[in-house]
């Protein structure tokens, strides 16, 4: 079995540099790498990338990188949540690539299985499809959209073991498996790592070569951004 | 009178059909989902990676890693299942969702729909609107007739940045239920107590009274 444990978040991320392009998992904050972002905070990487569905909320997530001026570009679908990052848009100091949302997972998807570009129906005939190669297929037309390209995707995991295999919870799995293996060196975070040959192997979602380095995650603060309950009756 | 944002979701469940899976975008269509008619068996899709959305959770049972594509935390029912972003997308794209029900800033006769950016002022993003107008066969919009200084959202041309073209099937506002097709809106029902005559003024889109419109019923 190739170890794929690494001992905590720094040596997680050694080799990170400004001006690299990240991806990030988790949809909201929901399933995020919060270790790999504090982390990133920690180390001041300037000017980078980050490829991510949402920019986190102004005091948590990847709205941390963005009140520190981390971030050059992001390539997001929605950003709504983030009164920074519009300010930092709007102003021009933040570049943006709002990009349709199953079109995000797909490049994800398409540079993990070595597919150099796809066709979509979404966007088109309108500004994300401007400059763009365009195709009828059967009456229809498509989007010519490229994979990403990324030197290092961060995923959280709910349960993960040495071989790097992963299993998520719930709806934090979203963006996190697609990013596995999309990146240069994938590094996950687990709430719970445990050796190789604990987990059921049919029951991996993500199978460990699709994943570089994987440590044990610590103190997830796992927010919750709209608590809707139903009262007890 | 006009419909409530509720009565403007009970209208729409009204469409929903047995078997159908469907998709609620956020605001007045995550409403539909509490109007479901009897009889009749739909599952709700949430783009963040949930078949068999539920309702929200009781009191201190709310799990921060379950929840839908509006970020609030909810169940999943049995038969329920979870899914990666690009699955969730291949159900979208594939057509294998019969029903998005969206909300719109803005629509036009030719079934074009604005909802995700106001150059200079708001950029929120798209989320998952551009694949779900792209792809799916039946899209509902839920909108209000007209916005707050009383100006029509029911247009010839949107003036916003399209979300989609040529994608929308049916309108449901405050004041109708509208059907987008040959460059056109078909009045189909009334809210109870609106006349033709208040619907076409507050419609900027060239819209078609054909005979009898009768008013909804609830």
């Amino acid at each position: 079995m190739i170890n794929k444990k690494v001992e905590n978040v720094v040596e997680a991320l050694q080799g990170v540099q400004s001006k690299m392009t990240f991806m990030l998992g988790g949809f909201g904050l929901c399933g995020i790498p919060e270790n790999a972002i504090a982390e990133l905070v920690n180390l001041n990487v300037r000017e980078v990338t980050c490829i991510s569905n949402n920019a986190g909320v102004d005091d948590f997530g990847l709205g941390l990188l963005l009140q520190n001026k981390q971030i050059k570009k992001m390539i997001s679908s929605y950003v709504g949540e983030n009164d920074e990052f519009e300010r930092q848009m709007l102003s021009g100091e933040l570049e943006v690539e709002l990009t349709p949302q199953g079109t995000l997972a797909e490049k994800c998807r398409a540079a993990q299985a070595g597919f150099p570009a796809f066709y979509t129906p979404a966007g088109y005939g309108t500004e994300v499809a401007e400059g763009k190669e365009t195709r009828e297929f059967n009456g229809k037309m498509y989007v010519l959209e490229p994979a990403f390209k990324a030197d290092f995707a961060f995923v959280k995991a709910w349960k993960g073991d040495t071989a790097g295999n992963l299993i998520f919870k719930g709806t934090a799995r979203n963006f996190n498996p697609n990013m596995c293996g999309a990146a240069t060196i994938t590094v996950a975070e687990v709430e719970e790592l445990v050796p190789a040959g604990t987990l059921d192997p049919n029951q991996i979602h993500v199978p460990g070569i699709f994943v570089q380095r994987i440590f044990q995650g610590k103190n997830y603060e796992k927010r919750i951004e709209q608590r809707t309950v139903t009262s007890k009756a | 009178m006009a419909l409530s944002k509720q009565q403007i979701a009970q209208r729409i469940a009204k469409e929903l059909q047995d078997k159908w899976y469907v998709n609620l975008g956020i605001g007045i269509p995550t409403l539909v989902a509490n109007y479901i008619p009897e009889g009749i068996e739909v599952e709700f899709q949430s783009e963040n990676g949930l078949l068999g959305m539920g309702p929200f959770p009781l009191e201190g049972t709310e799990d921060a890693d379950l929840i839908n594509a509006g970020k609030q935390t909810v169940t999943v029912l049995d038969g329920g299942s979870i899914f990666d972003s690009a699955t969730s997308f291949a159900m979208i794209r594939g057509q294998h969702v019969q029903l998005t029900v969206l909300g719109a800033m803005e629509v036009a006769q030719n079934g074009d729909i604005a909802n995700w950016k106001i150059p200079g002022k708001m950029v929120k993003g798209m989320g998952g609107a551009m694949d779900l107008v792209a792809s799916a066969e039946n899209i509902i919009v839920a909108m209000m007739h007209t916005n707050n200084a009383g100006e029509s959202k029911i247009l010839k041309q949107c003036s916003l940045p399209l979300t989609g073209v040529g994608c929308v099937t049916k309108v449901v506002t405050n004041l109708a239920v509208l059907e987008v097709k040959n460059n056109a809106f078909h009045l189909l029902e009334r809210a109870p107590g609106v006349s033709i005559e208040e619907i076409k003024n507050a419609t900027e889109g060239t819209l078609i009274v054909d005979g009898e419109v009768n008013e909804m019923k609830f």
